[in-house]
């Protein structure tokens, strides 16, 4: 009898665990039935605005699952941007055409996405908006030789082929974005770097901070790292910071280690001025974070909806009015991609009966020659290696939100 | 020099954790001859139920503290009755693999149940920060806390088993189960006792690691597990002071090596470290070696 139980009772125990596994996998089958509704249904509000003499532009994204935050963003942002400009009589006087399919941030999906807009007639492309679906839909764009823009790739190589530009700064990039904000802005002369040394994101900016430091006048101080099995314990790499006199502390990292370096740094007494990237995006929302801990942390994001300037107020009410949220940076990235592929197609003088290649062609030109003042920065420009040229902004958190500076 | 203070007793603070986890980890396996690899998570469950009670139900940190204990020392009694017991004639090595799969299985309880997104933890630590020398050096409540707790914990184990009959009958099993149970000693019942107090010490771990370094996630005790195992092993597993020391000297030298040697290699100087002390002494720094008898 008592054996008989324990056998029940360790059956018991694997039906449980088979059960945690198979709760994840169902998850995922819910999801990709959602995202097949949703897909279905944005492409017919495309194809019923189709016309003859339109210009054909396809989006891809996640607008369902874990990062469906980012790609709805997105595709709002681009999809207001198209409204704006088709009520104002288009682009080269042809009407756009949007067609918005979801790619659940994994890489077939993203690819199969990519087929259904070519088989729709896709004539340029904003996309994809994270990095890994970016570079496998990078492969098979470069191939038909079809015009990609990606608003939020960060990843080097969401920008390795001829044919794709992007808007947001690549990752290494923001580390000399970064330099450069610091070494304008005078915020400090003496810097202190604690980074993430096995993770490839936190070392790339890292290291062309380091090259970029000395060109803005900035001295590198203390220069310390950590690894991904022994990030909780940062205070011998903050008393460096401090012993070396450090005025400031750049932090390209991820907000969840950020938000325990910023509690150490308090328990220490350490207050300097804390700097990061677009990683730290996200430290205001760790559950239960004391946000008066984040008080005057700095971070370079292309965007802060409460900026004052006139086109970010007219786009955050708009943005407000059709959608009720307030638009984040992703939101912005792609209405700047759709304005910039705007002008280089009014530069390039392409119109509607253009194959997708031969617009390609014309824009890979016409990219490099535009200047475009968005949300995202004023006066961006593009290299030919599909690199963006703007300045850098950056926003402080002031009362626990942020604030533009 | 002031900085060297600073890194040395941070060190400490972070060596009485890995101390006060090495603890469980080495009754265990001196009373039980298994390696509990489940207990990591145990600390990261009390480190939930502490967030639980003190952030989200708003009751105070000792309540959270309590609770935690007395949660964690059922669940330390369930696991071993449910997944141990049943195992005791078994080979070492299906025990081993056991705890690696309730090591996994908690994991994954608390990443259903709280989610993969951190959470910063609220100190459950009232005491203010010392201020040393003008203000040059500053050793906050956290570190002091830890490490008297450490003190405290240690010094309790060892008076609770030279002087109770519950701690003889420890001691009697870890020489001898066989025997042990002859003279009439209920061995089971002794093994499910060190779980309870193993994982009751889990609990205060737990608190205090989630204090010192402020965030949850479900993976944040496999880490220090890991280096508290390490501990446990360069003090001499089984034995409990030589756990105390093991765990201090390892939070010295990870920290130490940070500073001066290079950040990023400190683990390997760590571990670097417990090679050499293995081959030099096999047994660790206080381990017994215990001639098999024929």
């Amino acid at each position: 009898m008592k054996k008989s139980m324990k056998k029940l009772l360790s059956l018991a125990m694997a039906i449980a665990l088979a059960a945690s596994l198979t709760a994840c996998g169902s998850g995922k089958t819910s999801e990709t039935t959602a995202a097949g509704e949703k897909a279905a249904s944005g492409e017919s509000s495309g194809a019923a605005a189709s016309g003859e003499g339109s210009f054909k532009i396809g989006g891809i994204g996640p607008i369902t699952g874990s990062t469906a935050i980012y790609g709805q963003a997105v595709m709002r942002g681009a999809e207001l941007a198209i409204e704006e400009i088709n009520a104002d009589g288009g682009i080269n006087g042809a009407q756009i055409v949007y067609n918005f399919q979801d790619d659940e941030n994994d890489t077939e999906k993203a690819v199969n996405a990519y087929n259904t807009l070519k088989d729709w007639g896709m004539q340029m492309l904003v996309g994809t908006v994270t990095s890994a679906p970016c570079i496998a839909v990078g492969a098979e764009s470069s191939n038909d030789n079809i015009f990609q823009l990606t608003p939020s790739g960060s990843a080097v190589d969401c920008a390795k082929f001829e044919n794709q530009f992007r808007v947001c700064f690549s990752d290494p990039n923001q580390g000399a974005a970064s330099a450069q904000y610091i070494g304008e802005n005078k915020l400090a002369t003496k810097v202190a770097i604690i980074y993430d040394s096995s993770d490839v994101y936190s070392s790339g900016i890292h290291d062309k901070f380091l090259s970029e430091a000395p060109n803005q006048g900035i001295e590198i101080v203390s220069d310390e790292a950590f690894t991904a099995d022994n990030n909780t314990n940062f205070s011998v790499q903050l008393q460096k910071a401090q012993d070396s006199g450090a005025e400031l502390v750049f932090l390209p990292i991820y907000y969840s280690q950020a938000a325990l370096i910023l509690a150490q740094a308090k328990q220490m007494g350490y207050e300097p001025q804390f700097f990061g990237c677009d990683g730290l995006d996200g430290l205001l929302t760790v559950e239960n974070f004391d946000t008066s801990l984040a008080e005057n942390v700095m971070l370079l994001t292309p965007f802060a909806a409460d900026a004052k300037d006139e086109l970010t107020q007219k786009f955050v009410t708009t943005f407000k009015e059709k959608y009720g949220e307030t638009p984040n940076q992703f939101a912005a990235d792609g209405y700047d991609a759709v304005y910039a592929i705007k002008a280089a197609a009014e530069k390039a003088a392409i119109t509607a009966d253009m194959d997708a290649s031969a617009i390609c062609d014309a824009l890979k030109t016409s990219m490099t020659e535009i200047s475009v003042n968005g949300l995202t920065g004023e006066n961006m420009k593009w290299s030919k290696d599909g690199e963006p040229d703007k300045a850098p902004k950056a926003v402080k958190i002031v009362n626990g939100v942020y604030t533009a500076m | 020099m002031m900085s060297f203070i600073s890194y040395f007793i941070n060190g400490l603070s972070l060596g009485s954790v890995y101390a006060i986890i090495a603890l469980g980890y080495t009754m265990v396996y001196g009373i039980a001859k298994m390696l509990n690899f489940a207990h990591g998570d145990v600390i990261m469950i009390g480190g939930y139920v502490v967030f639980t009670v003190v952030s989200t139900m708003g009751l105070g940190p000792v309540a959270g503290i309590l609770l935690a204990v007395i949660l964690c020392t059922v669940l330390g009694v369930v696991i071993e009755g449910v997944a141990y017991r049943p195992l005791r004639m078994a080979s070492p090595l299906a025990v081993l693999i056991t705890a690696i799969g309730v090591s996994y299985l908690l994991q994954n309880i608390a990443l259903l149940v709280f989610g993969s997104n951190p959470k910063s933890f609220t100190s459950v630590v009232t005491v203010p920060a010392l201020k040393l020398l003008q203000g040059k050096l500053i050793i906050s409540g956290e570190t002091i806390v830890t490490i008297i707790s450490c003190i405290i914990i240690m010094i309790g184990l060892t008076m609770f088993i030279k002087k109770t009959r519950a701690g003889q009958a420890m001691l009697a099993v870890s020489e001898d189960k066989g025997a042990a149970q002859l003279m009439g000693i209920n061995v089971d019942g002794t093994i499910a006792l060190t779980f309870a107090i193993g994982s009751a010490l889990a609990a205060v771990a737990g608190a205090l690691l989630c204090s010192a370094y402020p965030t949850l996630t479900p993976y944040t005790g496999s880490m220090p597990g890991i280096k508290a195992f390490v501990a446990a092993v360069f003090g001499g597993i089984g034995s409990i002071p030589g756990a105390f020391i093991g765990g201090l000297l390892l939070g010295v030298i990870e920290n130490l090596s940070k500073a001066y040697i290079s950040s990023q290699l400190s683990d390997a100087i760590v571990f670097g470290v417990l090679i050499v002390v293995l081959l030099v002494k096999p047994t660790g720094i206080l381990g017994k070696k215990i001639n098999e008898k024929v």
